[in-house]
C-alpha cells in the first residue's frame, strides 16, 4: 500500500491509518454558540444569570450558579434552560450540559416537585438510614416527589436524616417519611421539631442517663 | 452551659442566635474590632507574622502550617486569590456548618485579614451545595459586612479593597480538594489539577491562590489580635489552639465539641459525646473522618487528640471528625460503606483510583455476600497499596488508608463475615466455577 499523506507518509514501513493520512470529515458541523433572539430566555432568567456572570472576572465561572438558576426556573436542568443559559453566558449548551452532568444535585432529567435526599453514609447508616430511605421511598409512591440515597450531608450529629427541598432534619425515625411527605403535599411546615435549626450546641444539651 | 471539658473559642457564645447578625457579632465578642485594627495600623508583614507564630495549622484535613502556607503566595500587583474551602463534604464532618450557621461574620472576619496578610483584593468561598440555609446566611452576612464598609472598596477609608462572593457547588465531594475547587470555581467539572504548580504560584485563573478551610480562617481573627502566645496557650507544642470536633455515630451525645487540642480521646467520646449507647461498647473509631485509618478502641482511647499523637499511632487527625463505631457495627459492612463513598465520587481522572475504587467495592460485596475467598482479602489489600501514593490527588488514597486499616485490624470479623454469608446462601467460597457452556446452559 502506498501511503498517500499525513503521518505514515515519512515512515514506509509503517502500516498507514486511512483516518490519520486522509482526515476525518467531522460528521457535521461544530455545535454553535445559540443567539439569544433563538432561544427565547424569560427576563428574569437573563438578568439573573447577567448578574451573576457579573460577579466574576471571567464569565464562565457562573455556570453552576447560572445551572442552579435553570434549575430553580424550570424545576430541572432542561435541554431548552440549558440552551437558554448557554446563550445569555455565550458557551456552548454542549459545555454546559458536560458541567451539569458531572454534580449531583443538577439534574438533567426530570425530578418530582419536592426533592428530598436521604443520606446513607456511615454515621447515618449507623443509625438507621437505610431503613429511613425506605421508608421515604415508600412514602412518595405515586407522588410528584424525587426521593434519592445520598452520601454524608454534613449533619452526621442528626443521623439519620435527610435534606427535603434543601433543608436538613433529623434524627428521623421511619415513620415520620409518611409524616413529612403529608406535611409537604399540603404545604405545611415539614416537621418543625425535627429541623436543624431547632438543634442547641452540642454541650448545651442534658447528657441522657 | 459548656462541659468544663469544652474550650470554647470560635464556639464562644456561638449558643445565642444574635451572634450571626453584624450587630450581635460586634455586642458580643467585639467583632471587627481586629479588622479595623489590622486594616488601619498594620502592615502586612506585622499580619502574616503573628500567623506564622501562632502555628494554626490547617483545619481542613492536611494540617499544613496557615501562616506559611500565607507567606508562599509571590508579593507584586498581580491580581491574587483567596478560596475559603466550605466544601465540607467528608462523612463524618460537620464542624464548618456549625461555624458558619452560628457565627458567619467570625469567619468574613477572617478571609479579610487573612487577605490583608497577603495581599489578596479578591476573595470566594466555595460552599457545599447542600449547605442551602448556611449560604443564605452568609449572603446575608457579606452583604451586611459590605454595608458596614468592612468589604468592598476603600475599606474604612484604609484604600485597601476586598471583594467576597459566596459561590454555591452542586453536589461533589472531590470539589473539596483544593485544586477540584478551582476548577469548579472556574465554571468546569471539579477535576483535580496536577501539582506542582501548587496554588500559592499558580491556582484560580492563573494567579497566586490562597485556600484554607472554614475553620483556619476563623481562627485568624482572634490570633491577629490576641498574639501568638495566648493562641498557643491552647493546645500542644506542634498542634496549638482549639479544635471544634465533629463526634458521631454510636455516641449518646453526637454533636460538635471545641477543645483544647491534646485532650484525651477517651475524654472526648466518654466525657463530652456521652460514651456508647446504654449496653453497648466502641470497637473502632475513624479519628479523623472517614479518610483517617480506623484505630480499635483499645489503640485509640489513651491518645491525646492532636496531630501529632495520631500520625504516631498511624492515623490521622484530618478534618477532626470522629466516627464511633459500636460493638453492633459490622466492620467489613462499614469498610463496604465506606468505599462506596469513594467510588461514587472518584473524578475518574487517573486509573489507580477510578479502577481500584471500583474493584474494592466489588470485592467488599463479594465479602459481605459470602461468596469471596481469603485470598480476596490479601488482594484487597494488595489493590490499597497500590492505589497509596499513585495518585494525582488524594481521593484514592483516602479510601485505601481507611480499608487497608479494617482489612488489617479486624482480619478475623472479615473472615466470619465470609463464612456466615456462606451459611446464609450457601454458598462455598472454595467453589469452583464450572465455565464450561454447558454448564452454563448455553443452547447447543
Ligand atoms: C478529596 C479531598 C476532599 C477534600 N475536601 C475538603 C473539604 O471539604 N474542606 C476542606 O477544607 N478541605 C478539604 N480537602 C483539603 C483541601 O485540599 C485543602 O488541603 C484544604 O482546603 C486547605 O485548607 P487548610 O490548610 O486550611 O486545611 C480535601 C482534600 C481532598 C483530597
Ligand atoms: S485520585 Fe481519584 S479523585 Fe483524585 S484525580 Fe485521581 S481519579 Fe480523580
Ligand atoms: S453520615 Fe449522614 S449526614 Fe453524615
Amino acid at each position: 500500500m502506498t501511503p498517500v499523506d499525513g503521518a505514515g507518509a515519512s515512515n514506509p514501513n509503517l502500516p498507514v491509518d486511512r483516518a490519520v493520512t486522509v482526515g476525518r470529515e467531522p460528521s457535521s458541523s461544530p455545535e454553535q454558540i445559540p443567539q439569544l433572539a433563538e432561544v427565547d430566555c424569560p427576563p428574569e432568567l437573563q438578568e439573573r444569570i447577567e448578574a451573576l456572570m457579573a460577579r466574576y472576572p471571567e464569565r464562565k465561572s457562573a455556570s453552576i450558579p447560572a445551572l442552579w438558576a435553570v434549575q430553580e426556573r424550570y424545576g430541572w436542568c432542561t435541554p431548552e434552560g440549558i440552551r437558554q443559559a448557554a446563550a445569555v453566558m455565550r458557551v456552548t449548551p454542549a459545555y454546559l450540559e458536560s458541567v451539569a452532568s458531572f454534580y449531583d444535585l443538577l439534574h438533567t432529567s426530570r425530578v418530582g416537585a419536592h426533592r428530598i435526599e436521604v443520606c446513607t453514609n456511615i454515621s447515618c447508616w449507623m443509625r438507621g438510614g437505610d431503613e429511613l430511605l425506605d421508608a421515604f421511598r415508600a412514602a412518595a409512591e405515586g407522588e410528584d416527589v424525587f426521593v434519592t440515597g445520598f452520601e454524608c450531608l454534613g449533619a452526621c450529629d442528626i443521623a439519620p436524616m435527610a435534606s427535603i427541598d434543601q433543608r436538613y432534619f433529623g434524627p428521623l425515625v421511619p415513620g415520620e417519611a409518611q409524616t413529612a411527605i403529608d406535611q409537604l403535599l399540603s404545604e405545611d411546615a415539614v416537621l418543625p421539631e425535627k429541623s436543624l435549626e431547632r438543634r442547641p450546641l452540642a454541650g448545651d444539651t442534658e447528657v441522657p442517663r | 452551659m459548656p462541659h468544663a471539658l469544652e474550650t470554647r473559642v470560635l464556639l464562644e457564645h456561638a449558643e445565642d442566635p444574635r451572634l450571626a447578625t453584624l450587630q450581635g457579632y460586634k455586642e458580643l465578642v467585639d467583632g471587627y474590632s481586629t479588622l479595623e485594627k489590622a486594616y488601619r495600623s498594620m502592615e502586612q508583614d506585622e499580619v502574616l507574622k503573628a500567623l506564622e507564630d501562632s502555628g494554626l495549622r490547617g483545619r481542613g484535613g492536611a494540617g499544613f502550617a496557615m501562616g506559611k502556607k500565607a507567606s508562599f503566595l509571590p508579593r507584586g500587583d498581580m491580581e491574587k486569590y483567596l478560596c475559603c474551602n466550605a466544601d465540607e463534604s467528608e462523612p463524618g464532618a460537620f464542624k464548618d456548618r456549625e461555624l458558619m450557621q452560628r457565627n458567619p461574620h467570625q469567619l468574613i472576619e477572617g478571609i479579610a485579614i487573612a487577605a490583608l496578610a497577603a495581599g489578596i483584593g479578591r476573595a470566594f468561598i466555595f460552599i457545599r451545595g447542600e449547605y442551602d440555609r448556611q449560604a443564605d446566611i452568609l449572603d446575608a452576612a457579606v452583604l451586611e459586612a459590605y454595608e458596614a464598609g468592612y468589604l468592598g472598596e476603600d475599606i474604612l477609608g484604609t484604600h485597601r479593597n476586598l471583594e467576597l462572593v459566596v459561590h454555591r457547588g452542586a453536589g461533589a465531594y472531590i470539589c473539596g480538594e483544593e485544586t477540584a475547587l478551582l476548577d469548579a470555581l472556574e465554571g468546569k467539572r471539579g477535576n483535580p489539577r496536577l501539582k506542582p504548580p501548587f496554588p500559592a504560584v499558580q491556582g484560580l485563573y492563573g494567579g497566586p491562590t490562597l485556600i484554607n478551610n472554614v475553620e483556619t480562617l476563623s481562627n485568624v481573627p482572634r490570633i491577629v489580635a490576641k498574639g501568638a502566645d495566648w493562641f498557643r496557650q491552647y493546645g500542644t507544642e506542634q498542634s496549638p489552639g482549639t479544635k471544634v470536633v465533629s463526634i458521631s455515630g454510636g455516641v449518646r451525645r453526637p454533636g460538635n465539641y471545641e477543645i483544647s487540642l491534646g485532650l484525651p480521646t477517651r475524654d472526648l467520646i466518654y466525657e463530652l459525646a456521652g460514651g456508647p449507647l446504654p449496653g453497648r461498647s466502641v470497637k473502632a473509631i475513624y479519628p479523623g473522618g472517614s479518610s483517617s485509618p480506623v484505630l480499635t478502641a483499645a489503640e485509640a482511647m489513651d491518645l491525646p487528640y492532636s496531630f501529632e499523637a495520631m500520625a504516631e499511632a498511624g492515623s490521622m487527625l484530618g478534618s477532626g471528625s470522629v466516627i464511633v463505631a459500636d460493638d453492633t457495627v459490622s466492620i467489613p459492612h462499614m469498610a463496604l460503606r465506606t468505599a462506596r463513598f469513594y467510588h461514587h465520587e472518584s473524578c475518574g481522572k487517573c486509573t489507580p483510583c477510578r479502577e481500584g475504587t471500583n474493584w474494592t467495592v466489588k470485592m467488599l460485596e463479594r465479602v459481605v455476600r459470602g461468596e469471596a475467598t481469603p485470598m480476596d482479602l490479601d488482594i484487597i489489600s494488595s489493590v490499597q497499596e497500590n492505589i497509596m501514593g499513585h495518585c494525582l490527588c488524594v481521593l484514592g488514597d483516602s479510601m485505601a488508608m481507611p480499608v487497608s486499616a479494617m482489612v488489617r485490624k479486624f482480619r478475623g470479623e472479615f473472615e466470619q463475615v465470609m463464612a456466615a454469608g456462606e451459611a446464609e446462601h450457601g454458598i462455598d467460597p472454595h467453589l469452583v466455577v464450572d465455565l464450561s457452556p454447558e454448564a452454563l446452559g448455553a443452547a447447543s
